[in-house]
């Protein structure tokens, strides 16, 4: 049976927010085994500096490390909780509409952030992780899907991921960015268990800091298509090419959730020029999947583009 | 002469992040750097800026010592994006116990 595929709306947002968020979508059952599988992590030890528990809690668990490049499919077990999660109907339409039905592996990481003991006794600060882009520069349209996964509840207090919607077209080198400790608009993961993050590779993320007493976990996976990433959504409620819009003058609020809609509208964080060459790189990105060169909303590239008339 | 020590100067950092070059356009994004050890700022740590815009900020006593440059833009990569473009880096000093 077909999974159920994203609307345009959820691509459009996508496209221009650079991220779905899917709340308590995986069972409690596969959450729980999933952290069966992730293991337990050691009791506070003085003088043991948090560096050294990672790596014994990585070496310990059940979650199997894979080759880069490996077909997604082959790289979990079906019965193990990955697995089981990546066969859940809305995690494969999901995946489907937004990096084909044959995703290839890159990596995956069990993120672990610890409570305040854990950084006292190894005499380390506690500190959220500043924002970046993952990989490296990336000047590519094409995209990159990462997942992340909650397996538990995030509080506030339990710092949770946090991201900046909308940054995910700039072009930038991973952590160059850490100067901005702050942006209008970022959100913090406050969530519950089985809660799913789908992001565009090139979203500003970090880690929160953990101020609870309880270890936060969180898994990420990242794959990239094999083939054609274009028209792979639902596309029955895409409407057919129609005129422009009047743009700047007019005498009602544009119709919401639509595709023009939800690529024209702006991020607290837009400067107020370069936003406008936001909704320029939204647009080009749309062009891509949909493999329309003539895609246009409110005249940004038509305008651009149109010779001597 | 009296004996007693001078207090020590040190630096507070704030950098603002404005919509555009004008002082007065408002904060986009924001990092505070606290030389004085009195407090710790990191990534994530306040949803809303300390100042609505850069000149907020001087009349609260911060001191502009940098603002990024405008720079025209190269032929083929008008429509780019990286960083943030308005960048203001503003000071005080602040005593403390020597």
């Amino acid at each position: 049976m077909s999974p159920p595929l994203l609307t345009s709306a959820q691509m459009a947002s996508f496209v221009a927010r650079g991220f779905l968020r899917f709340d308590g979508v995986v069972p409690d059952e596969i959450n729980r085994q999933f952290m069966r599988e992730a293991g337990p992590i050691p009791e506070v030890q003085d003088g043991v500096r948090i560096r050294k528990l990672y790596g014994e809690a990585l070496a310990a668990n059940d979650i199997a490390e894979a080759p880069a490049g490996t077909p997604l499919s082959e790289v979990y077990a079906p019965a193990s909780a990955l697995g089981r999660l990546l066969d859940l109907p809305v995690v494969r339409g999901a995946i489907e509409s937004l990096v084909g039905d044959k995703p290839v592996f890159d990596h995956h990481f069990l993120h672990i952030t610890f409570p305040p003991a854990y950084h006292a006794a190894g005499a380390g600060e506690n500190l959220s992780q500043h924002t970046h882009q993952d990989s490296t520069i990336d000047p590519r349209t094409a995209f990159d899907l990462q997942i992340m996964y909650y397996p538990h509840a995030v509080t506030r207090e339990m710092g949770g991921t946090r991201f900046i919607p909308g940054t995910h077209l700039r072009k930038v080198s991973e952590v160059a960015l850490g100067r901005y400790q702050n942006m209008r608009g970022q959100q913090h993961m406050v969530c519950d268990a089985g809660t799913l993050l789908f992001l565009h590779h090139g979203i500003w993320h970090g880690g929160g800091v953990n101020l609870s007493d309880r270890t936060r976990y969180m898994f990420k996976i990242r794959m990239h298509a094999s083939g054609p990433q274009t028209w792979r959504w639902d596309l029955s409620d895409l409407p057919p090419p129609g005129p422009q819009r009047p743009i700047f003058y007019r005498k009602s609020a544009p119709e919401p959730n639509t595709v023009a809609t939800l690529l024209t509208t702006p991020e607290p964080w837009f400067e107020q020029d370069t936003g406008r060459l936001e909704y320029v790189n939204r647009i080009r990105l749309w062009r891509y999947l949909s493999e329309d060169d003539a895609f246009d909303v409110d005249y940004w590239m038509t305008r651009l583009e149109t010779g001597p008339r | 002469m009296s004996g007693q020590a001078k207090p020590a100067l040190r630096q507070k950092v704030l950098v603002l992040y404005l919509a555009n070059s004008a002082l007065d356009s408002p904060t986009v994004a924001w990092a505070v750097y606290d030389g004085t050890g009195e407090t710790l700022h990191m990534a994530g740590d306040a949803d809303e800026p300390p100042y609505a815009s850069g000149l907020a900020a001087l009349r609260d006593g911060w001191r502009l010592f940098q603002a990024s440059q405008l720079l025209p833009h190269a032929r083929g990569e008008e429509f780019d994006l990286a960083y943030l473009k308005y960048e203001f880096f503003f000071e005080q000093l602040a005593e403390v116990a020597p």
